[in-house]
C-alpha cells in the first residue's frame, strides 16, 4: 500500500465520508443520499455486484473505508445512467462509481488484476499515442495482456469477427503500422501533462 | 344573466372545495357578503370522491352534508357553480374579479328527478370516479351533489340524446339554449382556495401506470372502496375483476422526487395506511404491502400507524420500487432492493397503488390573478398579493384537518380587509 493511503488514513481517521467528498470526484453528493434504494433497483447488473450504490453510499457514511475502496463492485459499473435518472436527488452516482474506482486506484487499493480497470489502462495508454484510439492495437493489447499463449488463442477464438470487420471496413489492418491520429499529438500530450500535474500537486500535499 | 349583488366589502372564495366551503361560511356567519365561485357543477371538491376520512375512518359526507346545510341556511352567502375567475384587477379593499360562467343547461326547476338521465342513451367518462365508470349525458355528478341539480353534457348539444333529455323533463328545467357569460363582481377581499391535483402517474415512467391496467392511483383506490363507486365498493383488478386479495402499495410516487415534485406531498402516508385498512377489511385472507422510503405520519397519526404496522396482514419494506413490470396473468411484479439487508426483490402482487402526491391545480403560470407562488407552485403567504389569501391546499399540501384550520385564518385576513374598507376595524 502506498504512502498515500497510509496518510489519507491519518489525514480523514473518523470520516471516511470527508474523505470521499474531498477527492473523490462528486464525492460531494454522496451525504445526499436517501437510501431509498432506487439506484440499486434500477442497476442491470445490481446482482453481479458485492455492493450497488445504495450499500456503498451507506458503506461510506459507516467509515467501512477497506472494504468500500477494495470493492470491486464500483469497477462493475457499465455507466448505463439508470440510477442517475431514477435517483429521486439527482445524485450523479454513475459519476461517483467512476470517482470511487478511480480514487482506490490512486490510492493501490482497487482490486488486483480487476479487468475494467486493466482494460481501462490499455485505452488510456493507446489513446494517449496519436491522440486517437487505434481499435486495432487496442482489440491486440486487450487480447495478449494475459501472455503470448492466450494471445494466440484469443486471436483464434475471434479469427472469423475479425476477418468479417475487415471485410465490412469496420477495421483496417494497415492501423496496425502506426494508424491515424490527431493533428498536433505533441500538443495534446503536453496538456493532459500539464492537467495530471494539476491533479497530482493538488493530492501531493497528503502524499508525503 | 345571472345577477351577483357585490360591493367592495364582499369576499369572493375562488373554489368550492372543503378550504373554499370552510372560509365562505367562517365569512358568511360572521355576516358578510360572500360570493363562492366554483369550478365544477357541486361543491365539496375532491373531499366528496373520499371514501372515509384519517384517523378516525369516518366519512366525509358526514362533515359535508353539516357544510350544505350551512350554506342553504346563510344567506349572506352566493354561490356560482361551474364559474371560473378569468381575471382580477385593482387592489385590496376594490377589486373587480370576471368570473365566466359556463352554461349547465338545467336550471332551478330540476328537483333531480333522473327522467333525462333515463332518456338519454349517451355514456361518458365519469370524472368523478376518476374515469373507472361511466355516467350519463345528462347526470346528477354525486350522490349527495350541491346544487342537487342536474347537469347535461356540454357534447351532447345539437344531437338527438339533447332533445330526449329535454323531452323527458316534465318540470321545464332542461334550457338547451343557455349560453356562457361573463360576468364582474366587485369585491374587497379574495380567498383563493383552488385546491390540489393528484399527480399525474403516467408521468413515473418506470411505474407503467400508463401500460399496466392493475397499477392504480390512490385516488382511484378511494373510489374503489366507496360503496357507491365504479365497483360498489369491492376491492378489485381492473383487468379481470378478480379480487384484489395482494395489494401493493408504492409511497413517494412522485413526490419527494426531483424528477416530479420536489416536495413532501404529506397526505399519502396516512391514505396509505389508511387504505390498508380497506383491504383488511375487506378481506380475512388478505396480504398488504407497502413499499415505503419513510413513514411520515406525524403527531396523533403515529398510533395510527403503530396500529397499522401491528396487523399480521400488512407487512412494511423499506424500499422505493425502482420498476414494475407485468406477468402473463396480468400481475404487476415489483422490482427493487429492500435496504434493511439489500435484499432484491420481484413481488408479485394482484394490485398495485401508487400513492401519488399532491400539485396544485391551478399550473405556475396560469393564475389570472398576479400572485406570489413558491417553487413547488404553492401560494406564498405574501404581502405582495394584497387582498388575496390562500386557503388550504393551495398554499401548501395539507390533509383536510389542517386546510380546514387554515381556510378559518384565511377567511379572518379576508374580513379584516373587508371591515377596513367599511371602517369598522377597531
Amino acid at each position: 500500500m502506498s504512502d498515500l493511503n497510509q496518510n489519507m488514513i491519518e489525514k480523514y481517521r473518523n470520516s471516511f465520508l470527508k474523505e470521499v467528498e474531498a477527492n473523490v470526484e462528486e464525492g460531494e453528493w454522496v451525504k445526499m443520499c436517501m437510501q431509498c434504494g432506487v439506484c440499486s433497483g434500477s442497476c442491470p447488473l445490481g446482482k453481479h455486484w458485492a455492493h450497488p450504490p445504495q450499500e456503498i453510499f451507506m458503506m461510506i457514511r459507516a467509515g467501512q473505508r477497506e472494504a468500500v475502496l477494495s470493492s470491486d463492485a464500483m469497477w462493475m459499473c457499465t455507466s448505463c445512467y439508470n440510477c442517475i435518472v431514477r435517483c429521486p436527488r439527482e445524485l450523479p452516482i454513475t459519476h461517483i462509481m467512476h470517482g470511487l474506482a478511480h480514487y482506490a486506484r490512486r490510492l493501490g487499493l482497487a482490486p488486483k488484476g480487476q479487468p475494467t480497470m486493466a482494460f481501462a489502462q490499455i485505452f488510456w495508454d493507446n489513446m494517449m499515442k496519436a491522440g486517437r484510439v487505434n481499435e486495432l492495437k487496442l482489440g491486440l493489447s486487450l487480447y495478449y495482456k494475459d501472455g503470448f499463449v492466450q494471445g494466440i488463442k484469443n486471436s483464434l477464438a475471434n479469427m472469423k469477427l475479425g476477418q468479417n470487420m475487415i471485410k465490412a471496413k469496420r477495421m483496417n489492418a494497415v492501423e496496425f503500422f502506426g494508424g491515424h491520429g490527431v493533428k498536433d499529438v505533441s500538443g495534446l500530450q503536453k496538456m493532459i501533462r500539464k492537467a495530471q500535474e494539476l491533479e497530482d500537486a493538488r493530492i501531493a500535499k497528503y502524499g508525503k | 344573466m345571472t345577477e351577483v349583488v357585490a360591493t367592495n366589502q364582499t369576499i369572493l372564495v375562488v373554489g368550492g372545495g372543503i378550504s373554499g366551503m370552510t372560509a365562505a361560511l367562517e365569512a358568511a356567519e360572521t355576516g358578510k357578503q360572500v360570493v363562492l365561485v366554483e369550478k365544477r357543477p357541486y361543491l365539496g371538491g375532491r373531499v366528496s370522491q373520499l371514501h372515509k376520512y384519517f384517523p378516525k375512518l369516518c366519512f366525509p359526507a358526514c362533515g359535508l352534508e353539516i357544510n350544505q346545510r350551512r350554506a342553504k341556511m346563510n344567506p349572506n352567502l352566493t354561490i356560482l357553480t361551474m364559474a371560473e375567475v378569468t381575471g382580477l384587477s385593482g387592489e385590496a379593499g376594490s377589486y373587480t374579479a370576471t368570473v365566466k360562467i359556463n352554461p349547465r343547461y338545467v336550471n332551478e326547476n330540476c328537483t333531480a328527478c333522473g327522467e333525462c338521465g333515463k332518456a338519454v342513451s349517451a355514456e361518458f367518462p365519469n370524472e368523478f370516479d376518476y374515469g373507472l365508470s361511466k355516467r350519463k349525458g345528462a347526470y346528477l355528478p354525486n350522490t349527495m351533489a350541491h346544487p342537487m341539480r342536474y347537469v347535461i353534457d356540454p357534447a351532447m348539444l345539437g344531437s338527438d340524446e339533447a332533445q330526449k333529455a329535454k323531452d323527458a323533463c316534465k318540470y321545464n328545467a332542461i334550457d338547451l339554449d343557455m349560453q356562457d357569460e361573463e360576468i364582474s363582481i366587485p369585491c374587497g377581499a379574495v380567498v383563493w382556495a383552488t385546491g390540489w391535483k393528484p399527480y399525474d402517474a403516467a408521468r413515473i415512467q418506470p411505474y407503467g401506470y400508463d401500460r399496466f391496467s392493475n397499477v392504480i392511483t390512490n385516488v382511484e383506490f378511494e373510489r374503489m372502496a366507496d360503496p357507491s363507486g365504479p365497483t360498489g365498493g369491492r376491492i378489485i383488478r381492473p383487468s379481470d375483476g378478480k379480487e384484489a386479495k395482494n395489494v401493493a402499495f408504492i409511497q413517494c410516487a412522485g413526490s419527494r422526487d426531483r424528477n416530479h415534485l420536489l416536495h413532501c406531498s404529506r397526505i399519502c402516508c396516512m391514505a396509505t395506511l389508511k387504505q390498508c385498512h380497506y383491504v383488511t377489511d375487506a378481506y380475512a385472507d388478505a396480504t398488504v404491502s407497502v413499499y415505503y422510503i419513510d413513514i411520515r405520519a406525524i403527531d396523533r397519526f403515529e398510533d395510527f400507524y403503530a396500529k397499522v404496522k401491528a396487523k399480521d396482514n400488512v407487512s412494511f419494506i423499506k424500499s422505493k420500487v425502482a420498476s414494475v413490470t407485468q406477468d402473463k396473468e396480468a400481475n404487476p411484479v415489483l422490482h427493487g432492493v429492500n435496504t434493511e439487508g439489500y435484499h432484491r426483490y420481484a413481488n408479485t402482487h394482484d394490485l398495485v397503488v401508487l400513492a401519488v402526491g399532491m400539485e396544485p391545480s391551478v399550473e405556475a403560470g396560469s393564475f389570472p390573478v398576479p400572485i406570489v407562488i413558491n417553487r413547488e407552485g404553492f401560494i406564498e403567504p405574501a404581502s405582495e398579493n394584497g387582498g388575496v389569501f390562500a386557503a388550504g391546499s393551495a398554499s401548501d399540501a395539507l390533509d383536510v384537518n389542517r386546510s380546514v384550520q387554515h381556510a378559518t385564518g384565511a377567511a379572518l385576513r379576508a374580513i379584516q380587509v373587508v371591515n377596513r374598507v367599511a371602517g369598522t376595524e377597531g
